[in-house]
């Protein structure tokens, strides 16, 4: 009878129904794993233990997620002050072609995996990059910058693809504020300063809310740019996780990492939602 | 109506400030093209001399060789499964209120948050577990689990932009709702679909973190094997390989965009 009504229902809904199952499914097994002895040289398992937990007091570890926050909360922040004018850019811009030029070198980073971007970013930092070699050439330094393997490295590296993702997020929060608040200030007699700092940006605070967690979220998921341009000298959690794992063949210690690097991103953006409640309150009022 | 100079000032200043950050995103891809086509392993700018020596070296590289056939074996199978999966749970997520909806739909664009490198390193256990780590099943699995919210998203946008009327007008002149569902709805939803598609093949292609825990030697996919050569050689191979990835990705994605609009998949136009 049901079927009458809903026709294909149980057809379509069985294919997302096993994908789902098999993403629970796998991160059951991380979750199950974290909790596991470690039999060395194996990725099968030993007994229930909390040790790979206790383990990770060690100074060492607390370290390198210190850092990793630091290096997500600075990637998402310096994309919000960049992504925020290309935006408004993209949203205000009527000619069509250079709207869509803007919309694809903005986008395009995004789609290109890591390594090729990390790849990119190292020709482009390294002492003989192209940053290098252009300032050696102007004169205005005497020996070659490191940047290659330091933070601010691995943060621009790291910008470059979060960036396009803050940017169209924003863009859909300017786009869907109603262009008529911003002409009502305008004929008002607000001048295009005023109007966007009372109108524009205080509507897109859920937008920014939602932009820098996102940001925050993905660069934690970073892999090939820390290792790469970081250089082992800038580590985060991904790249601790891939050498316990296929290095060391310590996989359940590998898994409890990564939980407890889920446990952290998920912690942080809750405080990260508190925190810019009011701004986020402005927007939807 | 002339604009007063205090405006216009502000306009250039805005322009340039975009230009810059515009900038900012073509620089390493500018730089790399620089690298790929100059004879000489060491970079200089302006180009010494042009040579295509490196497009051919990664042409000819075996790992890249094994790497490309793999991923394009990874690619159409996983992104043709998430179409299937995606386009079909879209048509439920639009047209049917049923129990554990929100959940289904939360555990499918869970892994927008969800690290890679902890989705791949879930797969390998579960692959273990199963007996099954060292082929391809592991791998195009965990691609499409990666790639669904992605297809998700552009063919439940073309669903809520179809006119519901033309299916009614069908099925008012008797077709069975599989006929509706071949002549009417498909056609309709062609554009969406192939978006849908060619989005998960780009991601899919490109995927690192995950493949890099999922892949073994035999399974390596293309951006793995460029992976382990950036980490032992430092000539510009990698340098013309990333060209025609910067360059294929770039053309790709303009064709998506003159399709269906990168603009209304990405919910960046303004609503009037």
């Amino acid at each position: 009878m049901e079927t009458r009504h809903r026709p294909f229902f149980a057809l379509f809904i069985t294919p997302a129904v096993l994908s789902a199952v098999v993403f629970a499914a796998s991160m059951i097994a991380v979750l199950q794993f974290s909790m596991r002895e470690q039999i060395p040289g194996s990725l099968s398992v030993g007994g229930l233990t909390l040790d790979n937990f206790t383990a990770m007091l060690h100074p060492i570890y607390g370290r390198v997620f210190l850092d990793a926050l630091w290096i997500c909360a600075l990637t998402a922040v310096v994309s919000l002050i960049l992504g925020y004018p290309l935006a408004y850019a993209l949203v205000h811009t009527c000619n069509l072609v250079l709207k869509s030029a803007i919309l694809i070198i903005t986008v395009t980073p995004l789609f290109l995996g890591e390594v090729v971007r990390t790849y990119s970013w190292i020709v482009v930092l390294g002492s003989n990059g192209f940053i290098n070699l252009l300032l050696l050439k102007l004169k205005l330094i005497a020996e070659p910058l490191q940047i290659l393997f330091t933070l601010t490295g691995v943060v621009i590296a790291l910008v470059h693809v979060t960036l396009p993702v803050v940017t169209v997020m924003l863009a859909a929060a300017i786009a869907h504020i109603d262009v008529d608040y911003e002409k009502a200030a305008a004929s008002l007699g607000a001048g295009p300063v005023r109007v966007f700092l009372t109108v524009t940006l205080p509507l897109s605070g859920p937008g920014i809310v939602a932009s820098l967690s996102t940001a925050f979220a993905w660069t934690f998921s970073a892999f090939a740019t820390p290792q790469l341009v970081g250089g082992g000298r800038v580590n985060m959690i991904s790249n601790l996780v891939y050498q316990l794992g296929f290095s060391n063949f310590n996989f359940p210690f590998a898994a409890s990492l990564s939980v407890a690097g889920l446990a952290l991103t998920f912690t942080s953006l809750a405080l990260l939602r508190i925190a810019l409640r009011p701004l986020e309150r402005i927007g939807s009022s | 109506m002339a604009r007063p100079l205090s405006h216009r000032i502000i306009g250039w200043g805005g322009a340039l400030t975009v230009t810059a950050i515009l900038a900012f995103l073509v620089l390493p891809a500018f730089v790399v093209a620089v690298a790929a086509f100059n004879d000489d392993a060491l970079l200089s700018f302006p180009p010494q001399q042009l040579s295509l020596r490196w497009l051919v070296n990664a042409m000819s590289y075996g790992d890249f060789q094994t790497g490309l056939r793999n991923s394009i074996v990874v690619t159409f199978a996983a992104s043709s499964i998430a179409l299937i999966v995606g386009s079909t749970f879209s048509f439920v997520l639009d047209r049917y209120q049923f129990r554990a909806k929100r959940v289904l739909e939360s555990l499918l664009l869970a892994p927008l948050v969800v690290p890679h490198f902890t989705a791949g390193l879930g797969f390998l256990f579960l692959a273990a577990q199963v007996g099954a780590s060292r082929g391809y099943g592991v791998v195009i699995a965990c691609h499409v689990v990666l790639v669904l919210p992605f297809v998700l998203r552009s063919v439940y946008i073309s669903l809520r932009n179809l006119d519901r009327h033309l299916e009614l007008a069908a099925a008012s002149l008797g077709a069975p709702p599989s006929r509706v569902l071949v002549t009417v709805t498909l056609p309709l939803l062609l554009p969406g679909l192939c978006t849908g598609w060619l989005f998960a093949a780009i991601l899919s292609f490109n995927e690192f973190s995950a493949s890099l825990f999922v892949t073994a030697q035999r399974t390596q996919t293309l951006p793995v094997a460029m992976y382990n050569y950036v980490r032992e050689y430092a000539d510009p191979t990698m340098a013309a390989l990333s060209v025609l990835f910067i360059v294929v990705t770039a053309a790709l994605l303009t064709i998506a965009n003159t399709w269906l609009g990168l603009g209304r998949v990405l919910n960046v136009e303004h609503v009037r």
